[in-house]
């Protein structure tokens, strides 16, 4: 009759009490949900805890318990010996000690270092400037182009009492900050023009952005890059000369456009038809309708992609290493050709990964944050 | 079928031609001339450059064209799945670097899409400390310039010992800064043959699998494949493998003097690339995976579950063919990128076709037949896995209404 059924206690007070139900909530309750749920999940725990245990002791013994942090001078040579007897089982941090200074800023004049170091501090600055949301209008443009020109003043001089430094002398982190900034600069208004060409109604423009990106998309990097180093020059009138920096410099841009145009172009197609009609309903003109309706819209829905693809090229200038430009990477693997350092080459990419690591980690959260901000609107 | 009842605006001849005006605002006008403009600059820029290039040629003295393919390479090349001798010409050795490109990038897509699956899986789990290192893992991978990660491997394996304290964890397997060594039986012409069989047993179960489909679809009565999966793929290779008189000889690698003999050899620099290419897009893969999984709805599920099928089912029938659409698209990108860049191959003196090619126009000085012959090369490439992947693509697809 009734749908409740009586509590079994209640009904027979001789039945014995019930132990209290298992919690719900708390660590302990997060923890048996987590990590202990069966026996397999719990034999996989236990496993997963014992490698993690075991690698995180071992890195701890290489990098700090069993390091060697500087080695006794010689005249100018270092005496690495006592690193060698370590046998691998310690880094021997003394090689970054050392060659820090060479690894970051290359063969830049030594007591001029501070040029570089405000150059790469400038570099952050715009991007951090660039990364709030509040100054995304048309600011960044002379913003950008003064700190460019500062950087291209503070890395040359001969100018304002700063010694001339021929571009030969650069290297390191600011090449690679030079490299993916600029490229990334010529390279975003030049894969907008070439998104839009793909998405036009004429079909010779079409037909050329099409086949520029495919070809592009196709090929890797490398190939472009030897065709900045070895084919360039041939393209050029006799006597006129780019240097290297700059024929790698084009070939990234030209590399970078073509990706950056694809994800821009699935910007204008994810963009709903009834704005393109609405645009011509009140009579704009192409470009007003692009500037003012269509791209502000389209670039705000492929910011996360875009951010992506900006990490994706960040590591890609590291390519650079193939045509011997002196880039991060170029720099950290001259610094262990030196006879008393070789054999240290795990330090150095372990610091140089590092250095990577903190842009592309601070570009790929910023990627994420900015996606769910820019979703809010879409989540329930 | 009558077009009297169509809707005009649906006609797609958009509205009726009329002649161009020789006005500004006339737009067909506008839209002939942006493209003339546009074509010639790019005309002209090509024309400057090509002009150039022949003059440049000229002053250097540099004969273009394809000859030079006939001549003696005389570039010694450590690995080649072709016999091949220094004397050889250029053409055998681009070919070599073509095969060695290919050997790094088909095993290197095999292995990144096992890994890349489990750990996007991984990434999904339950168990919390597993998912955690899952995410760990993909993180730094991605966080990581890939030719960077090439040089940390290819460093690690060289400081390796020597082949006399080569690390043995197996018996018969050997890991020592001359690569990894595993043993291997001696190659017989049998084996060709067990293996062209093991192909036709695949095409064989595939065949049997649509007919017993058909079958299924008349009928209803669902019907095992496993039997003649077995019997196709097992027993034939092993019938014609023991026709042919069973041929087994083991080939196992052993210390003579300072170096290995026999047994199957994974150079440090093959297996650097290898490890780095597959564990590098193994990140990527992992969380297209995870979002391919995430794209499907929960109610798919749990309407799954109140039909009464099993988890291996739904997993089978209903899920995956629904995540496989999300995940297909851009698995085949990063198919292509793993692809394009085996051409790091040259940062850790891999032999593939950009260093074969590069050695060549640095010898002969032919350098646009050079970079036309790489780029002709991944192009080939990329447009044969881009058309495999797009008719892959076009067959799972959702066939809308």
């Amino acid at each position: 009759m009734s749908d409740v059924t009586l509590d079994a206690s209640a009904a027979n007070p001789e039945a014995a009490p019930r132990t209290a139900p298992v919690r719900s909530t708390g660590a302990m309750a997060w923890l048996r949900a987590n990590l202990f749920s069966s026996w397999l999940n719990t034999a996989l725990t236990l496993a997963l805890a014992w490698l993690v245990v075991r690698f995180a002791i071992g890195f701890v013994d290489w990098a700090f318990i069993n390091a060697i942090w500087s080695v006794p001078m010689q005249g100018t040579v270092p005496q690495t010996q006592i690193c060698r007897d370590l046998e691998g089982a310690g880094a021997c941090w003394a090689v970054i000690g050392e060659k820090h200074r060479f690894i970051l800023f290359g063969t830049y004049p030594y007591e001029e270092h501070w040029r570089p170091l405000l150059v790469c501090g400038l570099f952050i600055g715009l991007y951090i400037f660039s990364a709030m949301r509040r100054f995304w209008t048309w600011v960044l443009v002379p913003v950008w182009a003064v700190t460019l020109t500062v950087i291209g003043i503070l890395m040359w001089g001969g100018i304002l009492g700063l010694s001339y430094v021929p571009q030969e002398r650069w290297g390191g982190l600011p090449i690679t900050l030079i490299l993916s900034t600029f490229g990334l600069a010529f390279a975003f208004p030049l894969a907008i023009l070439v998104a839009l060409g793909r998405r036009s109604k004429l079909p010779a423009i079409k037909t050329l952005c099409v086949v520029y990106v495919e070809l592009v998309r196709g090929v890797p990097l490398i190939s472009l890059l030897f065709m900045a180093s070895v084919m360039f020059p041939l393209f050029l009138p006799e006597g006129m000369n780019i240097d290297k920096l700059l024929r790698a410099q084009i070939a990234i841009t030209l590399f970078a456009g073509a990706y950056l145009a694809e994800v821009v172009r699935a910007g204008l197609q994810t963009l709903p038809r009834g704005q393109y009609e609405a645009a011509d309903a009140l009579g704009l003109s192409y470009w007003q309708k692009t500037g003012f309706i269509i791209l502000p819209q389209a670039l705000r829905l492929v910011i996360p992609p875009l951010v992506n693809t900006f990490i994706g090229f960040f590591k890609d200038t590291s390519l650079v290493l193939i045509i011997g430009i002196f880039d991060l990477l170029t720099a950290g693997k001259t610094a262990i050709v030196e006879p008393a350092w070789q054999g240290f080459g795990i330090e150095v990419y372990v610091f140089v990964g590092a250095i990577y690591l903190v842009f592309c980690f601070a570009m790929s959260k910023y990627s994420q944050d900015l996606e769910r901000d820019l979703n809010q609107h879409r989540r329930r | 079928m009558s077009t009297s009842t169509a809707d005009p605006r649906q006609n797609s001849a958009g509205p009726p031609r009329r002649p161009i005006r020789l006005s500004w605002s006339d737009e067909r006008l506008r839209g002939i001339v942006w493209q003339l403009l546009v074509v010639g600059v790019v005309l002209a820029i090509a024309w400057w450059l090509w002009s150039n290039t022949v003059h440049n040629l000229e002053v250097r003295r540099i004969a273009t064209g394809f000859g030079f393919l006939d001549r003696e390479a005389g570039l010694p090349i450590g690995e080649a799945l072709i016999p091949y001798e220094p004397t050889d010409t250029y053409f055998r050795a681009l070919l070599v670097g073509v095969l060695n490109t290919l050997k790094v990038a088909v095993v290197g897509v095999v292995l990144a899409t096992i890994l890349g699956t489990l750990v996007g899986i991984a990434r999904l789990s339950h168990n919390w400390l597993l998912s955690k290192i899952a995410g760990f893992y993909v993180e730094l991978i991605r966080d990581l310039p890939l030719l960077l990660q090439l040089l940390f491997w290819y460093t690690i394996l060289q400081s390796l010992p020597g082949p006399r304290q080569a690390l043995n964890p197996v018996d018969g397997v050997f890991l020592s800064n001359r690569g990894l060594l595993l043993p291997f039986i001696e190659w017989m012409p049998a084996h060709n043959w067990a293996l062209l069989a093991l192909v036709a047993g695949f095409i064989g179960t595939l065949m049997t699998a649509r007919a017993l489909r058909a079958r299924q679809y008349a009928d209803g009565q669902p019907r095992k494949i496993w039997p003649a999966a077995v019997t196709l793929m097992a027993g034939l290779p092993l019938l014609v493998w023991a026709a042919l008189g069973a041929p087994f000889t083991p080939d196992v690698p052993a210390l003579r003097g300072f170096n290995f003999q026999g047994g199957l050899i994974m150079t440090p620099e093959y297996f650097a690339l290898l490890l780095g290419l597959v564990t590098y897009t193994a990140g990527f893969i992992a969380e297209i995976v995870r979002a391919g999984i995430l794209a499907v709805n929960q109610g798919q599920w749990e309407a799954a579950q109140a039909l009464g099928l099993r988890r291996g089912d739904i997993l089978k029938r209903i899920v995956l063919p629904q995540a496989l659409r999300v995940i297909v698209p851009p698995m085949t990108s990063q198919y292509l990128n793993l692809t394009k860049n085996s051409s790091l191959a040259v940062a850790v003196g891999y032999q593939d076709i950009v260093s074969i090619a590069n050695t060549t126009l640095n010898q002969t000085g032919q350098a646009i037949e050079g970079i036309a012959i790489i780029m002709l090369v991944y192009l080939t490439i990329s447009l044969s896995i881009s058309l495999f992947m797009n008719w892959y693509n076009a067959r799972i697809a959702l066939v809308e209404r």
